[in-house]
């Protein structure tokens, strides 16, 4: 897949790691049915990292990203996000979703709300912010994504790529502390791809904590400081960038890698 | 040898098109004559449509209005065209249209229908057309009440009124003229107080139109919406304490209760200490086109909601409320409606308690929007199955709850793809109104029937039947027009 995430110097001075837990993952289990589809799985995410998810088709890497913000349930095991730990409690799913932006593959803005209704209609219903205060927030995030002139717009009337910046921007709106990423470019044409991730570049030297699901080697490359291969609903193997590519340990990756970076 | 490279140098100008392209000519062309075969359709078409034009047209304007029975319509018309084929006696509608239309209800009450008709229309438009301006809106509805001051008998009272409404409406009026809509916005965003939403008379007509229709104390109507506001308080107080699913329970049993036990004895009382109302008109009294209108528009307004929630259910994870859900809405469709109506004019009684006196109409009204609320949730469920699963989550992911995503993102949608359905089920109930004439009330079609039964029109049938056509026709055709009116209003542009 394309190397190409970006040609400017990233500016890596501010994406430090803290030494502040913003999630954990303790010995997840996850079945549909009868079918195992995330096995043991443990990781820990500090506060400022930025981790990208790699793996085949299937392995269970959108389940995974899925079950932090309770879009899935697991079955075994415990998560903690941001301190408050997942439990079918209504009110610690609520807390922990504000506290948590998701960006799709297919964007999922809502088509019959113009682009500002749509960045706005969270902070007011969810946060309580008076819309003056919202819509002004909106404006400031879609002038970051570089679209603002697109505001009363509406989604149908965007391109791919800019209907994806807006729905980076629409989570933003909500100030979350984290971010999760599920193949935020597969749906793109490779010209709009890079706009997508240069918004997500500049998140990233901001200091967002990230998780990212993609097949963008070059985004893992520059911008993760580690990426992670699942296969089969386990994480196979995790490593900084630099290790993981040029020295990948395990059989399964070494095949995924090869085929994915075509050597 | 070809040369294959080429670069235009030159952008060639835009020309009009060939003269057998446009015009007149170019049109019938294009859609009447394009082949030969097309060209023997249309003229097949033509004389199909001349044929039955042919017939009606004359049928319908070379006709007698003014003749009291039948015989003097046939003397008329063999005076006057030699014959009575082909001609038709609109003397029976001329003689009989108001009460083709109101049925029995007193003639000197005419007024308060056609005032809840009125107010109906005011009420619907914020709803229907929310371009119309806020001062708009209660400039008209200022302007309703004040002409119905005026038509009212003079007394005291009514001069506060008259006054009252007069100045109410030339203020709005005055400033529906002075100020244009950009002016006014711009005062708004700097701060002017806007006025009240006109929805909030929308929320109160529901309450003013039986007591329009029915008369009586202005205690039920109020005690009925008192259950409304018990419900509320119920649901906002009982948050703190309870969890959200037996709030609503306890709200919904708690407005139950007070409307099936508590609140015709406060009605009663408080009518008989302070009576303050209007006429009465019973039940066995109404008729007409009336009737369908009457039963129409609560069995529209009401089945919406109820199918709203009985989609939901019938989707919800709680296996008891999808049981209940899917249950109700199998049953009733699969019951004819004419049998739902015998059951509310016959065998409803059976169960109520001895002496309560359940109106018939109403008892009608909640067959017909039981009936239409099924129908109306399937018409919904195929709007929430076209959504993409992927609207649920990106809800859930912005952290809304259950009812803000059904409210702000699921419903919305669902609604506007399921318009075509929705407004086929409401022409469908409305045109099913006539079945109460089965029954024994006097709608349109019971009193086509007791017109015919008189000597004087006895015999007459198409007149009578072209009549109540054109009444439907007008209403079906204008839900149709707003559908697609609304379709296209709610367009925005491709997913
Ligand atoms: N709702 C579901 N019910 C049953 N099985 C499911 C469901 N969703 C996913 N699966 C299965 O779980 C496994 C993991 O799916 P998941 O979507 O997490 O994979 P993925 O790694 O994101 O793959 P991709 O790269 O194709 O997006 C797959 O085998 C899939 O078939
Ligand atoms: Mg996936």
């Amino acid at each position: 897949m394309s190397e190409q995430a970006t040609a400017r110097e990233i500016d890596r001075s501010k994406m430090q790691v803290s030494d502040q837990v913003a999630i954990e993952i303790n010995n997840m289990n996850k079945w549909y049915g009868a079918f195992h589809v995330l096995r043991d799985i443990n990781l820990t995410v500090n506060q400022g990292e930025r981790i990208v998810i790699a793996g085949p088709s299937g392995s269970g890497k959108s389940t995974l990203i899925r079950c932090l913000n309770a879009l899935e349930e697991h079955q075994q095991g415990q998560i903690t996000v941001d301190g408050t730990v997942l439990s079918n409690d209504l009110k610690n799913i609520d807390k922990i979703r504000r506290e948590v932006g998701m960006v799709f593959q297919h964007f999922n803005l809502f088509p019959h709300l113009t682009i500002l209704e749509n960045l706005t209609l969270a902070p007011i219903w969810v946060r309580k912010t008076p819309k003056k205060e919202a819509e002004e927030t909106a404006m400031h995030f879609l002038e970051k994504v570089k679209i603002p002139e697109q505001a009363s717009k509406y989604p149908g009337q965007l391109s791919g790529g800019q209907q994806q910046r807006v729905a980076i921007a629409r989570s933003l709106c909500m100030k979350p502390r984290i971010m999760l990423f599920d193949e935020p470019t597969s749906a793109l044409d490779p010209e709009m791809i890079k706009e997508v991730l240069d918004t997500m570049i500049e998140l990233a030297e901001e200091g967002m904590t990230m998780l990212v699901v993609t097949h963008e080697m070059g985004f893992a490359r520059q911008v993760a400081n580690r990426v992670i291969f699942m296969d089969a609903g386990q994480i196979v193997e995790q490593n900084e960038p630099e290790e993981f590519f040029n020295n990948p340990k395990s059989e399964r990756t070494k095949l995924f890698l090869s085929q994915i970076l075509g050597h | 040898m070809s040369d294959v490279s080429f670069v235009r140098t030159e952008m060639l100008p835009e020309q009009a098109p060939p003269g057998s392209e446009v015009g007149v000519i170019g049109w019938l062309r294009h859609n009447l004559f394009s082949s030969w075969i097309n060209g023997i359709l249309t003229v097949l078409s033509l004389y199909a449509i001349y044929y039955v034009l042919a017939g009606i047209l004359p049928w319908v304007f070379l006709s007698v209005w003014n003749a009291g029975s039948l015989t003097e319509c046939r003397e008329i018309m063999n005076a006057t065209w030699g014959g009575t084929h082909g001609h038709a006696c609109w003397g029976v509608i001329n003689e009989r249209w108001l009460q083709l239309l109101f049925g029995f209800y007193p003639s000197y009450l005419y007024g308060r229908p056609i005032l809840a008709l009125v107010l109906l229309l005011l009420a619907l438009t914020p709803i229907l057309f929310n371009m119309i301006s806020r001062r708009m809106n209660w400039f008209l509805l200022a302007l309703a009440f004040f002409v119905t001051a005026m038509l009212m008998d003079a007394s005291i009272f009514v001069w506060i009124l008259r006054i009252g409404f007069a100045a109410a409406t030339l203020f709005i009026g005055y400033q529906l003229v002075t100020l244009s809509g950009s002016d006014r916005a711009e005062q708004i965003a700097q701060g002017a107080k806007r006025l009240p939403n006109p929805l909030m008379f929308t929320a109160v007509y529901p309450f003013l139109m039986p007591w329009l229709m029915w008369g009586g104390t202005i205690w039920p109507p109020i005690c009925a919406a008192l259950g409304f506001v018990i419900g509320f308080v119920v649901l906002r107080f009982g948050k703190d304490h309870m969890s959200e699913l037996v709030t609503m329970i306890a709200a919904v049993a708690a407005a139950v209760i007070w409307w099936l036990v508590l609140s015709g004895y406060v009605s009663d009382g408080l009518s008989s200490v302070l009576p303050i109302g209007i006429e009465a008109v019973e039940s066995r009294k109404f008729g007409g086109f009336m009737i369908a209108i009457l039963l129409g528009v609560v069995a529209i307004g009401a089945s919406l909601p109820i199918g709203v929630v009985l989609a939901l259910g019938r989707q919800s994870d709680l296996v008891i409320v999808k049981a209940l859900c899917v249950g109700f809405i199998e049953f009733i469709r699969g019951v004819p409606l004419i049998t739902l109506l015998f059951v509310a004019s016959l065998l409803l009684n059976i169960f109520m308690p001895p002496g309560t006196n359940f109106d018939i109409i109403l008892r009608v009204m909640i067959m017909m929007t039981l009936f239409s609320a099924a129908y109306m949730a399937e018409v919904i469920r195929g709007g929430l199955a076209a959504l993409p699963r992927g609207q649920y989550e990106g809800a859930d992911s912005l952290g809304l709850d259950y009812w803000q995503a059904q409210r702000l993102i699921i419903m919305p949608q669902a609604l506007k793809v399921s318009i075509p359905g929705i407004v086929s089920t409401f022409i469908g109930i409305f045109k099913d109104t006539t079945l109460v004439s089965i029954i024994g009330l006097f709608d349109v079609i019971g009193l086509a029937s007791a017109i015919r039964a008189d000597t004087s029109w006895n015999g007459i049938y198409w007149e009578l039947f072209a009549f109540i056509a054109f009444l439907f026709f007008i209403v079906c055709f204008s839900m149709s027009r707003y559908s697609m009116y609304l379709e296209r209003k709610l367009q925005t542009g491709h997913r």
